[in-house]
């Protein structure tokens, strides 16, 4: 059965196959070349700060080689639809990008993953509408997997994202939704998607080795769409605020494998280089990430955690009185401090007190005091999430350091501040083994002379976990919200 | 239980094992407390205050003894109390046993259980029972005073009316725990300090009292087992002297701390170097009981030398003997919790507390206790709380199970087998052009795996954003359909994929450089 909207336009080169390289003449192979080179060197260049700016032009100059290439090549003729398909977008991309506020870094990130996955779909259900000729029954059975694969991946990247980007603006609650069955109702999913698959790929290719683009075919295709979105809904509805940092970089790493399956399907090497990238990279934070947690990667995908399992521990875990301090009293014993180091965490970014916390950093360090910041890998929402805002608000970045840098001087540090952190920070995670974060690595303030932790007020962390470590002798309490009591500090400092 | 505090036969002792505060503390914790009369007198602590504290006094040691289930003492005993003692019981005290050899056969031979609580591990977990470490910070203290006392001048620079005061430069020997307290005290009366210790670990700590740390131009670093100096190099030695003698000449106060487990005090301080200070300069030696850091020291007393003082007080602890005995008792209730305190007092082999501080148990020597299985590191006295810091390389940070995962090795079989297998199925079924374009992919993800582990922590968020920016790359795709495509529907597919692929481009890259812009140093 023909697909009704099948009807042939007026084209020169209607079914010449897919590809730059089979048409184009091998310069603009040479140019895809240049182009994936300066997107590896980009990445390459991001790895020291001295370095990026570099970094970040080798990708944007990797991309103009790349998009003019295949602008001027002769593949792209329609120009009145490309201008008004790119121009509005560069400006809507432009405007996003400098309306953001770095507190809102997340949520963009997670919504320029949204539109690669969605991208990808759109770029997978072109793939399969436009006929191709010349394909043995062999290469035509790869390319529907390819576009399957590929639209799978991109609708889990398009609805996982969105619903990240939700969660991450407040839209929509950071707690886990653990519907009963969830595994089950994952497992049923991915099953359903694979037989639809198979399905798929085998009514796609006639017994005569043609290649046939029907309704079956579609409509498969958009039920595929269908539930890998869902499962992607659903995966992402399972996770909790804290753990987005695993999600983003995975969905980042999804849109890479999006992009990548989009490179199979149309032949395009530099497509397969770019994807390759993004999706190791991806991977690769992911995998930092849970390292940060001690928590395997199945363990935050399958998601739940901090809700079901979570309250265990703080029945012993409440003990002792907590001790306040003031505002006065902090600055005071951090004026008198030689060393004082201050770990920040999300509270932080949601109060937006990393400015005044600059100043403050500022005003300390010009009374001698050698002033520190402790990151925790997991610290945020994103991927080196605390060290952006540190840096938006001024701080330079050489006296920003990771966990690992740190944490063996923390004992010779007399005064540590915790700002909206906690379960970074708790010592349960090293000494207890009952403690649901048990084995992740943490900072070790306790080990300080003095931890003033400020907080809202005595909940617990993410995890759920009580924290051991506001019961000890030589921690403090600075209750209230981040940014007044960082202000507070401030008056007392000028008095 | 009862516990019997004798008083201290030495004339010189002026020490007593508990105060009225420990005898408190133990009557507390379940104990009976028998003390000789006058046991105290000589620590400001007279019978009437222990009496009020809850002890019992009788008039003879050997009362004390008699009743005693546990005794308590600051020396080793004599031959004369030694013989007092009755089997069964169990004595704390100090006991140095290395040189005790016949008190230990004697212990032994009459069935007394000993703990020398100069034998107490140096783990963290013992560190309240350290009565060493106690001992030997009031020592450096008091070493400091015995000098200010002799020392003919202010501590800290003045300006008076009559003329300006140059501060006095102190140098202590040697950064444990009585160095460190001496450097606190000097530096505490104003004079300029100066501190060196063969252990380069211990910089750290000298300086951060406000002392300069000297250093030779030398590497090799003297951290022995438990915390304690170790013998050094030849060479190394030559260049201490070289030092040493610099510095004689400039300062009005050496103050040293130096020795070596086992061995006699090296001499660090010859009779050329004293005649070499200024007339009026004091030397403290702290390692006078082990013959002296000072070639010139004589045990127990004061010697001058051309116009230098020469100090080698062996009892500076007891100078203090208010503060030492309570210090002392201390750790001796800390022994005594550790021992399982007056309900289940008992001799645990098992605990290396005990255990490396047993002498005699059983009517046999238990001395030495077996070697530990590590050495633990030097030993950081200025917090009591929580662990010592470890090394934190990965294999040791993590002592709680690490998430569940397959077992290694398993794991590892199952990823094989599954990447023959696909690249089997690759290689047999797929046509030339995919096999082309696999090979093109797996090579890029090793490059992205190489080029992404060098990227700061710092930048991940960078990182997304350009990763954001070049997967935008998949506007390809969308430009082929938008003008390859072959009907209305693949068109506007493709010009939509564009459109989102742009937005991706343009806003990755922007946002990418304006946060680093904003990283500065």
């Amino acid at each position: 059965m023909p697909f009704p909207f099948n009807m042939i336009l007026a084209s020169s080169d209607a079914a010449a196959p897919m590809g730059a390289e089979a048409t184009g003449g091998s310069l603009a192979t040479i140019a895809y070349l240049v182009a994936g080179i300066l997107f590896i060197l980009s990445l390459g260049g991001l790895s020291k700060q001295e370095t990026a700016t570099r970094g970040t032009w080798y990708g944007i100059i990797g991309m103009v080689i790349a998009l003019a290439a295949a602008i001027l090549g002769p593949d792209v003729t329609r120009y009145g639809v490309l201008v008004v398909a790119m121009v509005p977008a560069a400006a809507i991309g432009g405007v996003l990008a400098s309306r953001v506020q770095m507190t809102e870094m997340p949520q963009l990130v997670a919504l320029l993953h949204s539109f690669v996955g969605a991208a990808a779909v759109l770029v997978g259900f072109a793939s399969y509408l436009d006929p191709h000729g010349g394909l043995t029954i062999a290469e035509a059975t790869v390319h529907e997997i390819e576009v399957y694969i590929g639209i799978c991946v991109g609708a889990i990247t398009l609805t996982g994202s969105i619903i990240a980007g939700l969660k991450l603006h407040g839209v929509m609650s950071g707690k886990p939704l653990t519907l009963p069955g969830r595994h089950l109702l994952n497992l049923a999913a991915v099953v359903v998607t694979v037989l639809l698959g198979i399905w798929f790929v085998g009514g796609a290719v006639s017994d005569e080795g043609m290649f046939v683009v029907d309704a079956t075919g579609i409509i498969l295709l958009i039920v595929a769409t269908l539930i890998t979105g869902l499962i992607g809904i659903h995966m992402v509805m399972a996770i909790g605020g804290a753990d987005m940092p695993v999600v983003v970089s995975m969905l980042n790493s999804y849109s890479g494998w999006a992009a990548a399956a989009a490179g199979f399907m149309l032949s395009s090497d530099l497509l397969i280089i770019t994807g390759a990238l993004v999706g190791s990279s991806g991977a690769i934070l992911s995998y930092i990430m849970c390292r940060g947690m001690n928590r395997s990667f199945v363990s935050v995908i399958l998601g739940g955690f901090g809700a079901a399992e979570g309250t265990v521990a703080s029945a012993d875990g409440e003990q002792g009185e907590v001790i306040e301090i003031s505002a006065a009293d902090t600055v005071d014993h951090m004026r008198a401090a030689r060393k004082v180091v201050i770990v920040p965490g999300y509270g932080m970014a949601v109060a937006q007190a990393q400015h005044s916390l600059s100043n403050l950093t500022q005003q300390l360090r010009d009374g001698g005091v050698d002033v520190r910041y402790a990151i925790h890998p997991v610290a945020g929402r994103l991927p080196g999430h605390m060290n952006v805002l540190l840096a938006e608000a001024g701080i330079p970045y050489d006296i920003v350091l990771e966990m690992d840098e740190i944490n063996d001087d923390l004992p010779d540090v007399d005064v540590v501040l915790v700002i909206g952190a906690n379960d970074i920070v708790n010592p349960g995670a090293e000494n207890d083994p009952n403690s649901p974060i048990a084995g992740m690595p943490v900072l070790q303030v306790w080990k300080s002379g003095l931890v003033v932790v400020m907080k809202r007020g005595m909940a617990t962390g993410y995890a759920g976990v009580g924290n051991p470590l506001f019961f000890h002798d030589n921690t403090r309490m600075l209750f209230g919200d981040a940014k007044k009591s960082v202000d507070a500090m401030l008056g007392a400092i000028n008095d | 239980m009862k516990i019997g505090i004798p008083r201290e036969v030495s004339s010189e002792e002026r020490r007593v094992a508990v105060v009225p505060r420990t005898v408190e503390r133990l009557r507390k914790n379940g104990f009976e407390v028998v003390l000789e009369t006058a046991a105290g007198s000589r620590a400001d602590c007279s019978d009437a205050k222990y009496l009020e504290a809850g002890g019992t006094i009788c008039d003879t040691a050997a009362d004390v003894y008699a009743q005693a289930d546990i005794v308590l003492k600051v020396n080793p005993p004599t031959a004369a109390e030694a013989a007092l003692i009755r089997p069964g019981t169990i004595l704390l005290s100090l006991i140095w046993p290395a040189s005790q050899e016949a008190l230990i056969e004697e212990l032994a031979a009459r069935g007394v259980t000993t703990i020398a609580m100069d034998c107490v591990p140096r783990i963290s977990r013992a560190q309240k029972l350290d009565v060493l470490s106690a001992l030997a910070n009031i020592a450096g203290y008091r070493a400091i005073i015995e000098a200010a006392n002799r020392f003919g001048r202010f501590f800290a620079g003045q300006m008076t009316a009559a003329g300006r005061v140059e501060p006095a430069k102190v140098l202590v020997i040697g950064g444990g725990v009585a160095g460190l307290a001496a450097i606190t005290a000097a530096r505490g009366l104003g004079a300029i300090v100066r501190g060196f210790d063969t252990r380069l670990a211990v910089k750290e700590q000298v300086e951060s009292l406000g002392a300069e740390f000297l250093v030779l131009d030398f590497e090799e670093s003297g951290e022995g087992e438990g915390g304690y100096a170790k013998v050094m190099s030849e060479a190394f030695l030559e260049a201490e002297m070289k030092l040493f003698a610099e510095q004689a000449i400039e300062v009005d106060i050496i103050i040293t701390t130096a020795m070596i487990p086992g061995r006699d005090a090296p001499v660090l301080i010859t009779s050329g170097m004293v005649e070499t200070m200024k007339e009026g300069s004091v030397i403290v030696d702290l390692a006078a009981e082990r013959g002296g850091n000072c070639a010139l020291t004589e045990k127990g007393k004061v010697v001058e030398h051309h116009g230098v003082a020469i100090i080698g007080y062996t009892d500076l602890p007891a100078r203090m003997p208010a503060l030492s005995s309570r210090l002392y008792g201390n750790a001796l209730v800390a022994m005594l919790d550790e021992m399982g305190g007056a309900e289940s007092m008992t001799i645990d082999m098992d605990n290396e507390i005990v255990r490396g501080s047993l002498i005699t148990h059983d009517s046999a020597v238990t001395w030495p206790p077996p070697k530990p299985e590590e050495p633990s590191i030097a030993p950081d006295y200025s917090k009591d709380f929580g662990k010592r810091p470890e090394p934190t390389d990965e294999a040791t940070s993590v002592d709680v199970p690490p998430a569940k995962r397959l077992p290694e090795s398993l794991s590892t079989v199952i990823g094989g087998i599954a990447v023959v297998l696909l690249l089997l199925v690759i290689g047999l079924w797929a046509p030339a052009s995919f096999a082309t374009h696999f090979t093109v992919f797996v090579l890029a993800c090793f490059v992205g795996w190489q080029v992404v582990w060098s990227v700061t922590p710092a930048l991940h968020t960078p990182l997304m954003s350009v990763t954001n920016a070049i997967s935008g790359i998949i506007i390809l795709g969308g430009l082929l359909h938008l003008s390859g495509g072959s009907t209305v529907s693949a068109v506007v597919l493709g010009a939509v994929a564009v459109f989102f692929a742009t937005i991706n481009i343009a806003g990755g890259f922007m946002v990418t450089r304006r946060m680093l812009a904003m990283f500065r140093r």
